[in-house]
């Protein structure tokens, strides 16, 4: 009887195919797609049928978290080379005494979430590479009326950006006599319109509903 | 596991057989581009936030400055409550009604509470601003989006009847209670609202509306 060979090699599949779908999938991702911003703490943010997008440029950012901390993130305007993160961080310094290095301005500068650390304890913050340490350090800008950081950061950013918009980020949950405070602390500095960040939501309203 | 497909040594009358091109494995880049599918989707924000805006009434500093006067009949006072609960009611209250504040409405948010109290109010204006909506859609007008949102703004400018509407947060109110009301706002259409600050005697009403024995309230009313 002759015997049955048994093919001592497995298919070969050809993955050709695959990676061309692959790639594909890959650049509609890269071009479709924003890197999410990871913020400090939760944020949830409620929703609205409001249907404008995020500026870009030119936005400083009050971050309310669901733990009531407060952040402050504010971006580098239309162009990298006009550095306005490093700018405020030194205006700050001059202002609470406090020197930074070019290497600390530049740190701060390419620091890629919102701030939520108080400017003396901002050295030993930006000395640090490790982030589960930095995330230690974060525990709110402080805006009590005894030491109102974030109406400096608010006065400086404006001062050195004066086309900057302010836009609130707030965690659904936060109880209101904190964002009552931040309010507060942007309208005492003459801050009167804001962007309130929402998620998308879709309502219908039909007029034919409503009894007369 | 880099191979590479066998080729056929045969020789067939001492010709050399023409050699099929070398099969590169692409197991390997597969396994790159899935990371790298995984990594994008995980980080990726697909939808970019959106942006609600929203104009505070600059604070007057002055004493001597009075508020702007608003008339009372067009007046409706929302108070948000904790527990997503939202109060309402209509007008001011006056000074000698304030041993006996008006009761406030509880009603909700959604398209069955608010909603519709603010639809019916606003019934005018919303319908202009939902027939001009509709001329747009159906393509009966054609203007591009600045001049519909200009529009659109100058259909609320012109509006006399609408309502009033002054939003208050009670202290346990929430930040997402907050913004809905302002949404709801934008769906209706009110042409004029403003948030401002709860004043003791409604402290006082929500407190009562609540059940909250209002001890607080002697305190906060001097």
């Amino acid at each position: 009887m002759p015997k049955i060979k048994i093919a001592s090699k497995p298919p070969h599949v050809d993955m050709t195919p695959m990676v061309d779908l692959f790639a594909v999938v890959l650049i509609f991702l890269m071009l479709t797609t924003t890197f999410r911003i990871t913020e400090p703490g939760v944020v949830d943010t409620p929703y609205s049928i409001s249907e404008r997008p995020v500026l870009d440029f030119n936005i400083m950012t009050v971050v309310i978290s669901n733990d009531g901390r407060v952040f402050f993130n504010v971006d580098n305007g239309p162009d990298t080379i006009l550095k306005f993160r490093q700018k405020i961080l030194a205006e700050m310094g001059g202002h609470y005494g406090i020197e930074f290095t070019q290497e600390e301005l530049t740190k701060f500068g390419n620091f890629p979430a919102s701030i939520g650390v108080p400017i003396e304890r901002m050295k030993e913050f930006l000395a640090i590479d490790n982030p589960a340490d930095k995330a230690a350090f974060q525990r709110g800008v402080p805006l009590d009326s005894a030491d109102n950081q974030l109406a400096m950061w608010v006065l400086y950013t404006r001062q050195v950006n004066p086309a900057v918009n302010a836009s609130i980020k707030g965690d659904s949950g936060v109880e209101f006599p904190i964002v009552k405070r931040v309010l507060d602390v942007l309208q005492d500095r003459n801050v009167n319109r804001f962007n309130l960040i929402t998620s998308l939501r879709s309502a219908d309203v039909k007029l034919e509903e409503i009894p007369e | 596991m880099a191979e590479v497909a066998e080729q056929d040594t045969g020789k067939k009358g001492g010709r050399q057989k023409v050699k099929p091109p070398p099969h590169i494995d692409m197991t390997p880049m597969v396994d790159l581009m899935c990371l790298l599918i995984v990594f994008f989707m995980l980080t990726a924000a697909f939808t970019k936030a959106k942006i609600m805006e929203i104009n505070l009434p600059e604070k007057i500093r002055d004493p001597n400055v009075e508020p702007p006067k608003i008339p009372e009949s067009r007046t409706v006072n929302i108070i948000l409550g904790p527990d997503d609960r939202v109060f309402w009611y209509p007008g001011m209250v006056r000074e000698e009604d304030y041993s006996n504040p008006p009761p406030l409405r509880e009603t909700s948010f959604g398209a069955d509470g608010i909603r519709r109290l603010l639809v019916e109010r606003n019934r005018t204006l919303f319908k202009r601003i939902d027939d001009f909506n509709n001329e747009i859609l159906t393509g009966r007008i054609s203007l591009p989006r600045d001049s519909i949102e200009s529009e659109i703004r100058r259909l609320k400018r012109d509006d006399d009847t609408g309502p009033i509407v002054l939003i208050k947060a009670y202290k346990s109110a929430t930040y997402g209670n907050f913004v809905e009301i302002l949404d709801e706002m934008n769906i209706v259409g009110v042409a004029r609202y403003s948030f401002v600050d709860l004043s003791w005697i409604e402290n006082f009403m929500v407190e009562r509306a609540l059940g909250i024995s209002s001890t607080a309230s002697a305190s906060t009313g001097n």
